[in-house]
Formats: structure tokens, sequence, C-alpha cells
């Protein structure tokens, strides 16, 4: 059995029974769960199945979440991507457009998978969905990268934690984006040391990042938050494939990301009393949006 | 926790405390009232109060009081689907000092004219905490298979209650009760690791001493 209190336990397991991260998360899990490891493949192919749908229905739906603050992002990408106006690699413009899909999708109340939450639901599918299509690989591979990215997730959950409220957006869109490279990586036949430095070089990159949703919903900057952390991943991922490692190592990051966590005031975890939430564009918001609920309740 | 926490749960957005777990307490309303309600009124409290605009905790409250479940695309028309079902329903502001952020209180009736008022509070990545039924202060999560047990508080009412279960070889894994006073009306709640048969839940509703027992399913992901 595995502890998930290191991402080192992931890699040495791996290393020693020569397999992939995903298939020594895979063992682990089945025999935690006392079930069948084609049971636990079958339901997360339901849940890739899920993201799939919700990237679909963020593409195609333009229109406006129910507080009107967002909505039509992921479509304008897509947009710009037809017509061939990127500045970014069309791949890169892909996964940002998926992510900002999916986010859009749930802050309009659709179905997603919480990855590893709500508001970071974006960033995961972006990355498997688009390097799944990128290498033609079977949706059950990328499945098996999403038990991949769930171990990382778990040994961020123990470790630190993949909450907004508990460690500001670095542990929700930062986790997302550390597991999305971890699963990016072995989607592209990278080492499983490769998987944690990825993981370690996203996580880098967005510490000290702080949860401040403006008027307390989950769409400012949250949507966006999606695409720049699914981004973010790609380019972890690109920079440990081409042997780029980190200089600290993953589980001394996740434990930094914990200790930044916890240093950061409380305004900046999800109560949406400091940062973009204080803004007085984000207060015009916020007031609008307080006086509409109560001219709509009895 | 396991891979399909972090991968997961498949919910409807946007918010796992304020739509997910929104749904689940207006579940765990519509399982304590018994049936379909035909009037409801839902008082929402601090954010709850705040934000339920934009992030659907009153059709998420109102997709529970359906019998809906947290990952169902319908809680986005559920204002629609209760008035087709007949649920009357109206939204209120309250403000209750020292309760949770995220607190709703229901107030339903049913045809038959009984009512049941829940306080329930989302505590947190869908998590709930339901604290008073019928002005009583209790306290359970819905994680578990869970009786709630109207009765006097009496001696024996317990026991026979706990040996009913024990006869049907029924594990208890929390049990509590809440009582308004002594030799008033007391509230059991028992947790259970398997599910309740109905039967039982029968049995034990026509045990002297008690008055009502509802048996509740998880309403956890
Ligand atoms: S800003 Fe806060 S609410 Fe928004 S995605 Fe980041 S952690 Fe979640």
């Amino acid at each position: 059995m595995l502890s998930y209190q290191s991402i080192q336990e992931l890699i040495e397991a791996a290393v020693e029974q020569d397999q992939c991260i995903s298939d020594v998360v895979l063992a682990d899990q089945a025999a935690a769960l006392e079930q069948d490891p084609e049971n636990l493949i079958q339901t997360m192919l339901q849940r890739l199945e899920v993201m799939r749908q919700a990237v679909e229905k963020g593409l195609a739906d333009a229109g406006p979440s129910p507080s009107g603050l967002s909505g039509g992002a992921a479509s304008s990408l897509r947009q710009a991507l037809d017509k061939q106006q990127s500045v970014l690699d069309p791949v890169l413009v892909q996964v940002m457009a998926k992510a900002l899909a999916v986010a859009e999708v749930n802050a309009k109340m659709g179905r997603i998978v919480a990855a590893p939450t709500a508001g970071s639901c974006g960033i995961i599918p972006g990355i498997v969905l688009t390097v799944g299509e990128l290498q033609s690989i079977s949706d059950r591979q990328i499945a098996l990268s999403l038990f991949t990215a769930s171990g990382f997730g778990l040994v961020i959950a123990n470790r630190a934690s993949l909450s907004g409220a508990e460690g500001g957006c670095q542990a929700e869109c930062g986790s997302a984006a550390g597991m999305a490279a971890a699963a990016a990586v072995e989607l592209m036949g990278g080492t499983p040391e490769q998987s944690a430095h990825a993981c370690a070089i996203a996580l880098k990159n967005c510490l000290g990042l702080v949860c401040d949703p403006v008027a307390g919903l989950v769409e400012v900057p949250c949507i966006k938050r999606n695409a720049g952390q699914a981004a973010s991943a790609l380019a972890a991922a690109e920079m440990a494939l081409a042997g780029i490692t980190s200089a600290i190592p993953v589980d001394e990051v996740i434990e930094a990301m914990k200790d930044v966590g916890n240093q950061m005031s409380v305004t900046l975890k999800e109560t949406a009393a400091g940062g973009l939430a204080m803004t007085p564009t984000g207060q015009a918001v916020d007031a609008r949006l307080t006086e509409d609920a109560a001219s709509h309740l009895d | 926790m396991n891979c399909f926490d972090i991968m997961g749960p498949v919910m409807v957005g946007p918010s796992s405390s304020h739509t997910a777990g929104a749904v689940r307490i207006g579940r765990v309303a519509r399982a304590l009232a018994g049936q379909q309600p035909v009037r409801a009124v839902i008082r929402l409290h601090g954010s709850f109060a705040k934000t339920y605009r934009g992030h659907g905790t009153d059709r998420a409250i109102l997709a529970g009081l359906l019998g809906f479940n947290p990952d169902d695309e319908r809680i986005r028309i559920s204002p629609r689907l209760c008035r087709e079902a007949g649920l009357d329903y109206t939204l209120q502001q309250v403000a209750l000092p020292g309760a949770h952020p995220n607190t709703a209180i229901i107030e339903l009736e049913c045809s038959d004219g009984r009512q049941t008022i829940v306080q329930g509070a989302s505590t947190g990545g869908g998590r709930i905490l339901i604290e008073s039924i019928n002005g009583l202060n209790v306290s359970f999560r819905g994680e578990y298979h869970t009786l709630v047990i109207s009765h006097r508080d009496a001696p024996g009412v317990i026991s026979r209650v706990t040996r009913q279960l024990a006869e049907r070889h029924i594990n208890i894994a929390t049990m509590k009760v809440f009582r308004s006073f002594r030799g008033g009306t007391a509230v059991m709640i028992i947790e259970t690791d398997e599910q309740i048969d109905p039967a039982v839940c029968d049995n034990i509703k026509h045990l002297t001493g008690v008055s009502q027992a509802i048996w509740i399913e998880p309403v956890m992901f």
C-alpha cells in the first residue's frame, strides 16, 4: 500500500517495478478500494467523458453566466484559432480554450469533474485532452494518466492542501497545474522522475498565488486562471521532457506551498476580502450583485 | 481519500460549498419531510444570502427538495421543475448571529399539512452539517446511512431502538441523542455502515415512546 505522503514514494515504486506512475497508483487504489483495476479504469473513463462533454459544451456556448460576470471566453479563443490569428502555437491555444470552456461550463451550472476542485476544473481536461489528440493517444491511456494526476493530487492533499480557503489559489489551480504537468509528461512518454520535475516546476511558478474571487463567485479571476495555469502546466511539462530539472525536489516544493499558504492572510484565502475582490471594480460588482440578490428575495 | 476524491466528484458547478452542498441540504430536508413537499420557505443566511444568485444556491436547494443529486444537470432548471411538480416556494433572507456563513433554514409543508423545519450548513468541499430539526438542535453530516428518530425522553426508549438494530445485525457507527428538556421531546441520530431495511425503520416507528423514524441515505458523492 502506498502512503501518498511523498511523490518520491510514487517514483521509487514505479522505478522499482519498471512501470509508469499510473500503473502503480492504479494497482494501489484497486487494492485499497477492494476493486478490480478494470472497474477503476472504467470509472475514470466515465470521468474523462464528463470532461470531454464539458469541453464541447463550453466551446459551443458563448452565453453569459448567471451573474453576468463571465462567459464567451472559450468561444473567443476558438474563433481566434479558427482564423489563425494566434500568437501562440495552436496546441497551447487549444489547451487554454479547453480549460476556459470547462471553467465556463462550471460557472454556468453545467456538469464538470472537480479536478481537484470545481474552481480549477478546466486545467487537467485542457491538458490531457489536447495532448491526447495531438499524439492520437487512446482514451484508455488518457484515463490512466488521470491516475498519475490523482496520485500527485493525493500527496499534495496529504502534505499541503487542495483548497483555496486553506492554501490560496496556488493550492487549487496551482495543484491542478502540477497534477496536469505530471500527467502530460507520462502521456508524452517521459519518465516518472520527469513527471515529478514537471509538477515541481508548475507549482514553483505559481507559489503565492492568492484566492481572491470577485463577489465570492468562482468566475473572476478563476476562469482565466484555469487557462493561465493550464498553459503553465504545459510549459512545465515541456521543460521536464527536455531534461530540465527542478533544483528543489517536488516534495520540498509541496512543503513550501503549504508554508506559503499558512503565511497567507485569510483575506487572500477565498474570503473575497483582499486582492482583486477588493479593487474598486471588484467592489462595484459585489455591490451590484448583493443588491440584485436582495431584490430577488421575498 | 482515494483517487476519485481527487479526480472528482462529478458535480454541477460552480461551487462545491454553495452548489453541491446546498443540493445535499435540500435532499436531507426532503428526506426528513418523508415525502415530496408542496410548500417550501427557504431562508438563506450569510454568504448563501449574498451570493446565491451567482452560485445557484437557491436552485441547488430546490433540486435537493426534488430529490436530485449534486451531479444532476437539471439543477439549473429546478425552479421550473418545482412549479411543475406542484412545489410552491419562497426565498427569504435571514440573519442568524453566530451561524456558519453558508447556512439555510428550510421550512417544508407536505400535502397532509405536516411541517418540517431543517437548518443546515455547507461547511466546505460539499460537506454539510444538519444543525436542527423542528427547532431541536442536532448534528449530523449525512455521510452514513442515518436514522433520525423522534421520541420521548424516557427510560428504555433508546435500548428498545438499539435492540431492533442489533437483532438485524446492523452495526451502529455513531449515535447521538438530543433532547429539548428532561422528559420532553428528543431526537436520536443513529449512523450505520449498512443500509437500513425499511421494515426495521417501520418497527422502530411503532416502538413505545417513538413518534417518528426516518431513514436517510448517505448524501455524499
Ligand atoms: S481564485 Fe480562489 S475560487 Fe478562484 S479558482 Fe482560485 S482558489 Fe478557486
